[in-house]
């Protein structure tokens, strides 16, 4: 199973801010128990989708060098828990601080103008002490953000588009 | 300038969201890890937040001098050796070592952080 908990980025600027959007379907197993008459997408699974946003533009931002997970939600505050079957969900992360040992971003997601939930997260940056764990197959992390658009929409720090490192480029 | 009660209330601030701790049990020689419940992700986020706070850059060498205890020329079988403890004692001027020093195991010295040397770090910076 892939652990999908966006749908693809809207916006991504490097170092700095990502947005994405996830659309709820009636499709998607977890709902069908979750409640049986009554879908609702669980609180803790649009956290994730807070953390792969931000946590992807950590990982961008790295360059892929490191393993980022994260370590620890400081503060996370739910306005609206009912989220159903047809709702799109509009992310966004902004990296507030990145180093070498972790980063931390502030989180918000939105359902149309209502504000669903907003908060902090915390990164660790997990380095070759861990080298003999896989965080993702090989290429796997990379076809995972060509899958969510990121080189898409995607600027780099300077305003340009965001180079994909693992494909040659064909300009002149 | 800040003065000392206005830095460590604000360290304070900090500490108490971050490790959700009571404000009284936040006192300058509270240690971070032992008497603060501290890990290492928190230290993480606890620097973040004194750096946002105070507008200041913190590197977290400067309050753990982590790269010393990697370098096989001052740690001996898990321990800092004594030309260790005296490039320690340079590095955290402020830092009571006297309990660590007993027993340098390198495992031992995120435990020693208190919240007087925080208040340290903070005051040179803003100096």
């Amino acid at each position: 199973m892939n652990w999908f908990w966006i749908d693809r980025f809207t916006l991504f600027e490097s170092h700095k801010r990502a947005r994405a959007i996830k659309t709820i379907t009636r499709s998607e197993e977890h709902l069908h128990e979750h409640f049986r008459y009554h879908p609702l997408e669980p609180t803790s699974l649009i956290i994730e989708g807070l953390a792969q946003t931000a946590g992807l533009l950590i990982n961008e931002a790295t360059g892929f060098k490191k393993k980022v997970v994260l370590g620890k939600i400081p503060r996370v505050t739910f306005n609206i828990t009912e989220i159903a079957p047809g709702d799109v969900l509009a992310y966004e992360a902004v990296a507030d601080y990145i180093n070498e040992e972790g980063s931390m971003a502030t989180v918000s997601v939105h359902r149309g103008e209502e504000l669903v939930a907003e908060g902090v997260l915390v990164f660790a940056h997990l380095g070759s002490e861990f080298s003999g764990k896989k965080q993702f197959e090989e290429g796997v992390l990379q076809d995972l953000v060509r899958i969510y658009g990121m080189y898409d929409v995607g600027v780099d720090v300077d305003g340009n588009p965001l180079k994909d490192p693992y494909c040659p480029d064909t300009t002149d | 300038m800040a003065t000392k009660d206005e830095i460590l209330a604000a360290i304070t601030e900090v500490l108490v969201d971050s490790l959700a701790v009571d404000e009284e049990e936040v006192t300058p020689e509270a240690t971070l890890v032992d008497d603060l419940g501290a890990e290492s992700i928190d230290l993480l986020e606890i620097v973040f937040n004194l750096e946002k706070k105070f507008g200041v850059s913190i590197d977290r060498g400067e309050l753990i001098p982590e790269d010393l205890f990697t370098n096989p020329e001052y740690v001996v079988e898990g321990k800092l050796t004594p030309a260790g403890l005296e490039i320690l004692e340079q590095r955290l001027p402020s830092a009571n070592l006297e309990a660590f020093k007993q027993n340098p195991l390198v495992q031992n010295i995120s435990k020693i952080l208190t919240v007087d040397d925080l208040y340290n770090v903070i005051a040179q910076k803003l100096a």
